[in-house]
């Protein structure tokens, strides 16, 4: 019993030592974020307002302070209806959330159905991984136009295509990229032992995805859905701006830039927006990360890290 | 099957049907196998020629050889996970490839293999969920498997959490489960510090004992091949065949085993029967003397 109660003990000081490792990388994002807005206001007191400091113009339109933009949050938004900045820097950001969740969703369904079936004929590997690499080559913006086009003139029956749909499917497009490479090396990881392993079981193909390569698979999907989750994020905050939506952070931060003339200030609460939901996103990444490896060894959650 | 095993035996597997005494004597039968890697090719290699070997219920064949002998091949094709390209395979009279369908062995290989994510409780059933047994009767042959392999304290911990031997007595468990009529291990000791690896001897003795498995035991070293089995048997490379079979008699198999005159004699009769291939092939080497 001895050995048993200090198995758990070391189980016990490894987890503690886990979160205390989490609390101090938390605390240092915070401190390393005052940092920057310190230097920022540092170099914008130290220029005076209107002089330049070699190349970099510190005046309010290239540079606003960060009181400046404090109060641009609680100002009357440009287009009216009695909302603050504020409350539109939040209601844009919902809104671009949302598309970059559901792009997400698309190109995390579409990126693991292609590893799946990918890692079980090798054959389709071979053929698809290079033009995988290839689509990503395509610049975004080039696609956003056709996408926008082609879903315009489409129709099926009740169904009907929705602008947000293809700022939907522009997020996914460049979200199932790193999903769909994080998958299929998680799913081959497994070794040759472990498959043969379940051969001696007679196990099907499909009992061998389950129990054996979802699972190792898992150390490789993680950082491959942080980087997902983040292209969402920028494809659907680019797809707006290139096919015009409205409603989300991307328009918004078009909207400022035509008004910048009058109060610079306001862009850069549309840029802390955009920043904002990105580590909102990367958030939920962390939580299921957390979840997901919960039951692994230090060593094995060390690589998603 | 004795009163010392498991319940439950055998519930899944379907009847044996008509065999003959002789058929259902032996768990394994192979009759003329050979083995070619890259036939026709430029790197053809002749794994195994004319091997033939009978293994009865109970007995403890274990085989042993230089690297490139085989032997490892040869438990692959009796497991149905490589397929010989001549001759023939029978387990439990039936051939290799259907015996594997029905679970009627279980193998342990060098690397435990345990799965990270899961418990040694989980790992344990992990065979006895892929043949969709529910959770309490799960839990009953876990339980009653790592007793076995005296882990029952640590039924809830993860593999990363115990040593070598403790993870190759899980993967010891786990092969036993579904309580197979053979036992099939490729070098499970291999890994382990000769301390933990005689122990492992001692417990792996115990566990034949208490449930009347037929096991085909490879290893590299001699002491352990005589120590285990009641049969050596003895191969060589290039190709690989089997050059001489040494019966061990060594009574009650306990610590006590390994100091007796016998034992040190049966080592001395298949070192020499190694010696006389290492003779003949200069390429034989990679056997353990200790």
């Amino acid at each position: 019993m001895t050995s048993t109660t200090s198995a758990d003990a070391a189980t016990g000081a490894r987890i503690s030592a886990t979160s205390v490792a989490r609390a101090r990388q938390a605390l240092l994002g915070v401190v390393g974020l005052l940092l920057v807005g310190a230097v920022w206001q540092l170099v914008k007191w130290s220029g005076g307002g209107d002089r330049k400091i070699g190349s970099i113009s510190t005046d309010d339109a290239s540079m606003p302070g960060l009181p400046a933009i404090w109060k641009a949050f609680a100002q009357e938004d440009v287009r009216g209806q009695g909302r603050t900045v504020f409350g539109a820097v939040l209601a844009g950001g919902w809104f671009s959330f949302r598309l970059a969740v559901a792009g997400f969703l698309v190109a995390f369904a579409f990126g693991f159905v292609l590893a799946l079936f990918m890692q079980k004929v090798r054959i389709a590997e071979q053929a698809w991984v290079p033009y995988v690499v290839l689509s990503q080559t395509v610049p975004l913006i080039a696609l956003a136009p056709l996408i926008a086009g082609w879903g315009g003139s489409l129709r099926i029956g009740s169904f009907e295509w929705k602008p947000w749909m293809s700022a939907t499917g522009m997020a996914g497009y460049l979200a199932f990229f790193p999903i769909t490479i994080g998958a299929l090396k998680g799913l081959k990881s497994p070794k040759a032992q472990a498959v043969e392993l379940m051969d001696t079981y007679a196990a099907s193909w499909w009992q061998t995805v389950v129990k054996l390569r979802l699972p190792a698979s898992i150390p490789f999907l993680v950082p491959a859905l942080k980087l997902g989750a983040a292209q969402a994020v920028v494809g659907s905050i680019v797809a707006e701006i290139s096919i015009g939506l409205k409603g989300g952070i991307g328009r918004l931060i078009i909207d400022y830039f035509q008004k910048a003339s009058g109060d610079p200030s306001r862009v850069f609460t549309a840029f802390i927006g955009a920043a904002a939901l990105g580590l909102v996103v990367a958030g939920f990444v962390a939580v299921a990360e957390l979840i997901l490896t919960r039951h692994l060894p230090n060593a094995l959650a060390g690589q998603s890290a | 099957m004795n009163a010392n095993t498991p319940t439950g035996i055998n519930s899944d597997a379907p009847p044996h049907g008509e065999l003959s005494d002789v058929a259902a004597q032996a768990v394994v039968t192979v009759e003329g196998v050979d083995k070619i890697f890259n036939r026709s090719k430029a790197n053809q290699v002749d794994a195994l020629t004319d091997v033939t070997l009978t293994v009865a219920t109970g007995e403890f064949v274990s085989l042993i050889g230089p690297s490139g002998c085989g032997k490892s091949t040869l438990l692959r094709l009796i497991a149905d996970l490589s397929q010989p390209t001549a001759g023939t395979i029978r387990v439990n009279g039936k051939p290799a490839h259907q015996a594997r369908l029905d679970l009627d062995y279980g193998m342990a290989f060098q690397q435990a293999g345990l799965f990270d994510w899961r418990t040694v409780k989980r790992n344990v059933e992990l065979p006895l969920e892929l043949r969709g047994w529910d959770r309490a009767r799960r839990a009953a042959r876990s339980a009653e498997m790592l007793e076995l392999v005296k882990l029952s304290d640590f039924a809830n911990h993860y593999p990363w959490e115990l040593s070598g031997g403790m993870q190759q007595r899980v993967a010891i468990a786990r092969a036993l489960a579904m309580d197979p009529a053979l036992l099939l291990m490729d070098e499970p000791f291999g890994a382990l510090d000769e301390m933990t690896r005689e122990h492992m001897q001692a417990e792996l003795m115990q566990i034949c004992a208490a449930t009347g498995k037929t096991t085909i035991f490879v290893t590299h070293s001699i002491p352990e091949a005589v120590y285990l089995s009641n049969r050596v048997v003895v191969m060589s490379p290039r190709p690989g065949q089997i050059t001489k079979t040494v019966d061990v008699d060594l009574g009650v198999r306990d610590e006590d085993a390994r100091e007796t005159s016998t034992f040190f004699t049966k080592i001395t009769e298949v070192r020499e029967a190694l010696r006389a291939i290492e003779t003949a092939s200069p390429l034989g080497r990679g056997i353990e003397d200790r």
